[in-house]
């Protein structure tokens, strides 16, 4: 899917926890997240610090969009 | 009758017995003998005994890879101190079919095993799994069907390949049904490379079939999209294969090989609850996901960033399928199609999560 939508010129960050799928799938710009039941989760700190986790990991798929590649990189 | 040979067979937690999801932590163990699948192979190849099996959690394994086969080396290593008439002759994973987690975890217990302990090892999976691009070259893997219901004819296959390899005999993928490894194998052929090619040459120009002796690897790479130059003004959109639907799952996307993708509003949402939404996946513990299922599709934050001008805004609808065994024709399908409706809403980046 985000080759897919990469290739109608789309950049796509694929945030993901198994990073070696994302890299032989094919995705360009990948931000590896925390765990497999909960990517942008983490269930072990209390809500306030778990949000704060989530919010710093999607700032960093952010700046991965923002950021300019010439071939697949992982953040 | 003559002496059986000694096999470790490597299966997950589901395979193993162990549980489902709940299990998927699990760190390798080392049980006596043949167990659930293994059982059937002794039954359909008496030749083989299987001496231990290793079972382990998909996440421990994927999730921390190298220190899990680490500790799969150290529980196989005194079977190896044994006299030269007991030690295993060769390690059996799989079938891990189309799952990619199960998949990784069988390659890299193939890999680890046979760089350590210098026996050869087997493993199975469907050719689409992801696994396949990553180990095709160092692991020998069988071809496995697409999902359990293929069980005993890729414990065959897996398991005619072993016996062949443990003879000594020579391998060929196709005749031998594993997946080509990209290596180079020398014998005299009755024709020159010239007459060959000229052949198969007269054979395209007729239209006919004919099969090349050298397949070009095929690429499907995308060119990195230019980056988003302005994040403050750009219109962001969500997508993700993790599963994220509307409480109740309106669309009945599959919990596995999913046939569809949902297209779900965000219209006035802020973040996602427990109350309002769920996972359809049925490929991780729906757990913490179902508690909060911003863990997976992080709206609540998303609409943070929103608000304070991080982002400029955010498309109207989320989309969704769910990953689990999907084929690859049918998540190509689903980009192309959220691909088009996104260029016409002028979106200009995209999250894509997955678990």
């Amino acid at each position: 899917m985000s080759k897919q939508i990469e290739r109608a010129g789309i950049p796509v960050v694929h945030a993901c926890s198994i990073v070696p799928i994302s890299k032989t799938v094919g995705a360009n710009r990948i931000v590896p997240t925390i765990a497999i039941p909960h990517p942008f989760g983490a269930p072990d700190k209390g809500p306030e610090e778990e949000k704060k986790v989530r919010k710093e990991l999607v700032q960093k798929a952010l700046r991965a969009l923002a950021t300019p590649i010439s071939q697949q990189t992982v953040f | 009758m003559a002496a059986r040979y000694r096999v470790i067979y490597c299966l997950n937690q589901f395979f193993g017995g162990l549980g489902g999801e709940d299990k998927a932590y699990q760190p390798p163990q080392l049980i006596d003998g043949a167990l659930g699948p293994s059982i059937l192979l002794e039954r359909l190849f008496p030749d083989i005994e299987v001496v231990a099996s290793v079972v382990s959690g998909d996440n421990y394994l994927v999730e921390k890879t190298e220190a899990a086969t680490g500790e799969i080396i150290a529980l196989l290593a005194p079977l190896f101190e044994a006299g030269d008439d007991k030690k295993p002759q060769l390690l059996l994973a799989g079938p891990a079919f189309n799952a990619g987690r199960y998949g990784m975890a069988c390659g890299a217990i193939c890999k680890a095993v046979q760089e350590h302990f210098a026996i050869p090892t087997v493993t199975s999976m469907y050719l689409e799994n992801p696994a396949v691009e990553e180990y095709r070259k160092d692991v020998l893997i069988a071809r496995a069907g697409e999902d359990v219901m293929a069980m005993e004819e890729s414990l065959k296959n897996m398991a005619g390949l072993a016996c062949k390899l443990l003879q000594g005999k020579e391998l060929l993928p196709d005749r031998d049904g594993y997946i080509p490894q990209g290596r180079r194998k020398n014998y005299f052929a009755d024709k020159t490379g010239a007459a060959r090619a000229v052949d198969m040459l007269l054979h395209k120009l007729a239209g006919e079939p004919f099969s090349t002796e050298y397949t070009m690897p095929v690429f499907d790479r995308v060119q990195p999209a230019p980056p988003v130059s302005d994040m403050s003004s750009a219109r962001l959109a969500l997508v993700t294969s993790g599963g994220i639907v509307p409480r109740g799952n309106p669309d009945r996307i599959e919990a596995a090989s999913a046939s569809r993708f949902g297209t779900y509003s965000l219209h006035g949402l802020s973040a996602f609850t427990g109350e309002t939404h769920q996972t359809a996946h049925g490929g991780y513990d729906p757990t913490f996901a179902n508690e909060d299922p911003n863990r997976i599709l992080p709206l609540d934050v998303v609409r943070e960033l929103e608000t304070e001008g991080a982002i400029g805004s955010l498309h109207d609808s989320y989309y969704a399928t769910v990953g689990n065994g999907t084929s690859v024709a049918n998540a190509e399908k689903y980009g192309s199609e959220i691909a088009k409706i996104l260029l016409a809403d002028g979106v200009q980046a995209v999250i894509l999560t997955s678990t």
